[in-house]
């Protein structure tokens, strides 16, 4: 095993080496990076791949993240910590510590996307059969994209080395790419295509449909490129078949996460609005408390608890649940128990709060976006098959929107608060007469609504600006939900959600975004014209009041 | 209850209020005052971005002032709020000019908006500094533009992507918000591109609404449009607060910069700073600006900056260092005509000189645009944009573009023998 790795090894260099000769080591190699013109810089990083010293590689994935810096005095190419009073550097060649300086004392070495690409391909070659499997699958995509025909060898060799099955896989992968663009016989180049016929992928089709246009503008082909130009055309309508299944699977997809979103905005409205019949135009606003309330925590976490950062997110939902909870109370309390049954009155007054609260918060936080961070357990995607990759971020907005149906189901129907909530809606006079403090369970239930609108402003968070305007970009859809799926129902909300959030989502490819939103606000007028109590009306007597 | 019901009342009454005359004026007249109005909505959506000029210009005056104002008079600033509302636009400017009786207004940011206020200025005869990046196909006697025309951003940075260095890009996404500047941006653009040999299916033109918040069928559209074996870029004219679930969103799925880069119009320091930026390192942005650039001007600028917004994380921008050019040149000329009478004061204007905070020297042409360097920069991990990219000259900034066949033939000049700020033949 290890006399293959290292013969590998040298064989490799010896390949990069013959590329580039006109350095001597890495020290000096490494000077290049010090220029200002970027093709300087480019070359200067070919060399130090090509010069074979083992830290290399080291230096290169330094150079990439960005973390790489020249001391002002001596130029000297370092990499640095924070550390308290200053940064703590160490020469990135010689690993010698240099002490601390001042961030004024070092500049920074820039890269561009070019040399971005050219990294990510020269330390794929380099990291190819590091220990690391997750390098090891970064280094074997990197060959897949850039597709170097040199790399043939070793790469049958890593694979052969290969424990590691997901690895493994993305080897084969990148393989076959290279005996399909390379390989000696039409033999070889038709067993590489059907290798990547089982695996679609746009990066696939993308690798098929150059070969095809490369295929068909060649001059009087011979017989054989004939034969393989057939084979690619049919790989491809193959691999483009499957992506489009995939495609609709990712827009079903899209549709549940937009109707997530708009369900978790709408649901907090579903109580105030639906339950209680208050038209709370400043409900956006206590979607936007919410994510507000989010980034103070966030705050407070990196100010006082760095290393519970990536929790703050969890620890934000209840906070923005009692945050945005009070302030809903509040509001009740002070404002909207004085205008029950005055409909026009209540969508004017809390209107002109949304406005007060947002220049409120404009006038704390400033007008400009904040910053709430995602974790890492929240970024990224899911690849579930080459073409079909869901993002984390959407799946966690799922399941939470999910949760916060399920607990508020379990509130109304299981708790004494909630079955107090539903008396009161119900018959007001008949409640307070069996002793229920009616105005005690407005505030609660208004409070309630208002709470899970902050919840929603956690979620909302992580996929929109968090700035004063945030829940006015809402309001109009959540309304909309709420009457689509008929007042005073929470199945009829999330069906509605759902329903208006898949739709949309299978108009837009077709008609465009702003053309989906007027086709279902046409669709709505339409439909409540034919069912004016929605999805799901209620029946009884809190329907006739 | 009546007394609760008038309660409720005026509180409805208030926040109507609050946001239209949140910035009333406590100006008061006095001969010896020059006035500068400042036009810029301090509430609703552009809030974001327009903020931050009128406490640029508040700075610049506040600066002018300490150094003994001008013409020997106090200078001082007119804040009127048109909070993000066009029609209220033409009111406040209105209200600027015959009530407060300003000398020289600056403001704006919308297309929309100037356009809205245009017909006030001309009318009125008064002056209008407007500050931001635009589409062009205009030259009003009463604005001078101090952003970008088309030619000064959008065709550099096409040019770039499409060169060796940039990536020899051939396929291109045209995503925008849908408005006016887009739309007219993504029309020379898409002109421009079919003049260097692009075919019509390797183009695809999206727009959005203003705040679209639901970006994932898009970015899957550009990851598919991206996947058809040729080198994609999208050139993005998406505008204020869609553009970070955007970000957000290519940063989920996973689209890198060294795949398919993204160049922005509209996305500058400001518009980072609400970002987490590190999935972003390497997408570019087009400016004639940018914080990171390293001047004695500049350092001194973002120094007086923080200083005056008593805040060391604010940041600085493009439209902020427009707003800078010309209120200083604004200042010049008065000195010069020793008036600030609008008449005169415009023709001081021409071949005006300001030192750029990026080097160089922006001058103001007789089509009312400047002449100022072009930059393409890369995001970087920290919300900066490094530059990478610069044209070696200043470009003069063109009021009429040269691809759209109808505009290519017109000129904006307000000197002798043109005087039209878009004719075909001199007037004189």
């Amino acid at each position: 095993m290890r006399i293959t790795i290292k013969t590998i090894i040298v064989a490799l260099l010896y390949l990069m080496a013959t590329q580039a000769p006109a350095y001597a080591d890495l020290t000096d190699a490494a000077k290049g990076l010090l220029s200002k013109s970027y093709s300087d810089k480019i070359q200067a990083t070919e060399a130090i791949a090509a010069s074979g010293d083992p830290q290399a590689a080291n230096l290169l994935e330094t150079l990439l993240g960005g973390d790489l810096y020249a001391t002002k005095s001596d130029a000297r190419l370092v990499s640095r910590e924070k550390v308290s009073g200053g940064y703590q550097i160490t020469d990135i060649i010689t690993e010698e510590d240099l002490g601390v300086v001042e961030s004024g004392d070092l500049s920074k070495i820039r890269i561009n996307n070019k040399m971005r690409g050219l990294i990510n391909d020269l330390l794929g070659r380099l990291t190819l059969l590091n220990e690391d499997p997750d390098l090891r699958l970064k280094a074997a995509d990197s060959v897949f994209k850039s597709r170097p025909k040199e790399m043939i060898v070793p790469l049958r060799d890593a694979l052969a080395a290969e424990t590691d099955e997901t690895v493994a896989g993305a080897m084969r992968r990148a393989l076959a790419a290279l005996n399909f663009l390379y390989g000696e016989t039409p033999e070889i180049q038709a067993e590489a295509l059907l290798i990547l016929e089982e695996q679609p992928g746009p990066d696939v089709k993308s690798l098929l449909s150059a070969e095809a246009n490369r295929m068909a503008a060649i001059q009087n082909p011979s017989p054989e490129i004939q034969e393989l130009a057939k084979n690619v055309d049919t790989a491809l309508a193959k691999v483009e078949e499957k992506l489009a299944m995939l495609g609709v699977v990712e827009n079903v997809f899209q549709g549940i996460s937009l109707g997530s979103v708009l369900l978790l905005a709408a649901i907090g409205l579903a109580i105030t609005f639906g339950v209680m019949g208050v038209i709370n135009m400043a409900h956006g606003e206590m979607v936007m408390i919410g994510a507000y309330t989010t980034y103070v925590v966030q705050e407070l976490c990196r100010n006082f608890a760095p290393d519970l950062l990536v929790y703050s997110l969890v620890a934000a939902i209840p906070a923005a649940f009692i945050v945005a909870g009070l302030c809903g109370v509040a509001i009740e309390r002070s404002i909207i128990r004085f205008l029950y049954g005055r409909p026009l009155e209540t969508l004017l007054a809390t209107w002109g709060l949304s406005l007060i609260l947002q220049q409120f918060v404009r006038t704390i936080f400033g007008p400009t976006n904040k910053e709430v961070s995602s974790p890492d357990w929240l970024s990224g995607t899911w690849e579930i098959t080459g073409g079909l990759a869901l993002t984390y971020n959407r799946i966690a907005i799922i399941l939470f929107a999910a949760a916060v149906l399920f607990m508020l189901m379990l509130v109304l129907r299981k708790t004494a608060f909630g079955l107090q909530m539903r008396a009161v809606t119900q018959n007001r006079r008949m409640a307070a007469s069996m002793g229920i403090r009616t105005g005690w369970v407005d505030a609660m239930t208004f409070g309630l609504g208002s709470g899970v609108a902050g919840m929603a402003g956690v979620a909302l968070s992580q996929i929109d600006n968090v700035s004063p305007n945030l829940g006015q970009a809402y309001i109009v859809d959540s309304f909309m939900v709420v009457v689509f799926g008929g007042v005073g129902n929470l199945w009829g909300t999330l069906v509605g959600a759902l329903s208006l959030g898949v739709a949309n989502k299978f108009l837009e490819p077709y008609a465009g975004a702003v053309l989906a939103k007027i086709f279902i606000l046409v669709f709505i007028i339409l439909f409540i014209q034919k069912r004016p109590r929605g999805l799901f009306a209620l029946k009884g007597r809190a329907v006739e009041n | 209850m009546l007394g609760l019901r008038k309660v409720a009342g005026m509180i409805t009454g208030a926040a109507m209020l609050a946001t239209s005359a949140f910035g009333l004026s406590t100006a008061q007249a006095a001969d010896d005052v020059i006035k500068v109005g400042v036009l810029h909505s301090l509430s609703g959506t552009m809030a974001i971005s327009e903020t931050t000029l009128k406490d640029a210009v508040l700075m610049m005056v506040d600066d002018l002032n300490k150094k003994g104002g001008l013409l020997g008079k106090k200078v001082e600033a007119v804040v009127v709020d048109p909070a993000s509302d066009w029609p209220l636009f033409a009111e406040k400017a209105r209200e600027l000019i015959e009530v407060e009786k300003v000398d020289v207004v600056f403001g704006c940011w919308t297309s929309v908006s100037r356009k809205s206020v245009l017909p006030v200025f001309e009318e009125l005869n008064s002056m209008l500094f407007y500050p931001v990046q635009y589409e062009g196909e205009e030259s009003s006697r009463n604005v001078f533009y101090t952003g970008a025309a088309p030619n000064q951003q959008a065709i550099p940075a096409v040019e770039y992507l499409m060169s060796e260095e940039g990536g020899n890009v051939k396929r291109w996404v045209l995503a925008g918000t849908d408005y006016v500047y887009p739309r007219t941006t993504n029309k020379i653009l898409e002109a421009f591109l079919k003049s260097k040999g692009v075919a019509e299916e390797d183009i695809m033109i999206n727009y959005t609404p203003f705040g679209h918040s639901d970006w994932q069928t898009i970015v899957s559209d550009i990851k598919k449009f991206g996947s058809e074996g040729k080198k994609t870029a999208v050139v993005s004219t998406i505008n204020g607060d869609a553009n970070v679930p955007f970000y957000k969103e290519l940063g989920n799925q996973g689209i890198d910069a060294a795949d398919i880069p993204v160049v922005a119009f509209s996305v500058g320091e400001e518009e980072l700073a609400g970002l987490d930026t590190a999935p972003l390192v390497g997408h570019l942005a087009a400016w004639n600006y940018f914080m990171s650039m390293e001047s004695e001007e500049n350092d001194a600028f973002i120094k007086q900056w923080k200083a005056f917004i008593g805040d060391d994380k604010r940041v600085t921008n493009d439209p902020m260092e427009a707003t800078y050019i010309g209120f200083k040149m604004w200042t010049q000329a008065v000195e010069q005509a020793g008036t600030t009478n609008v008449d005169a004061v415009r023709q001081a204007m021409y071949g005006q000189e300001v030192k750029n905070l990026t080097g160089g020297t922006a001058v103001m042409n007789t089509n009312h645009h400047l002449s100022k360097p072009v930059l393409i920069g890369e995001i970087q991990d920290d919300g900066q944009i490094e530059t990478v990219w610069r044209t070696e000259d200043v470009v003069v900034g063109d009021a009429w573009s040269d691809y759209i066949p109808e505009s290519a033939k017109l000129v904006a000049d307000w000197t002798y023998p043109y005087v039209c700020g878009g004719c075909e033949k001199p007037m004189y």
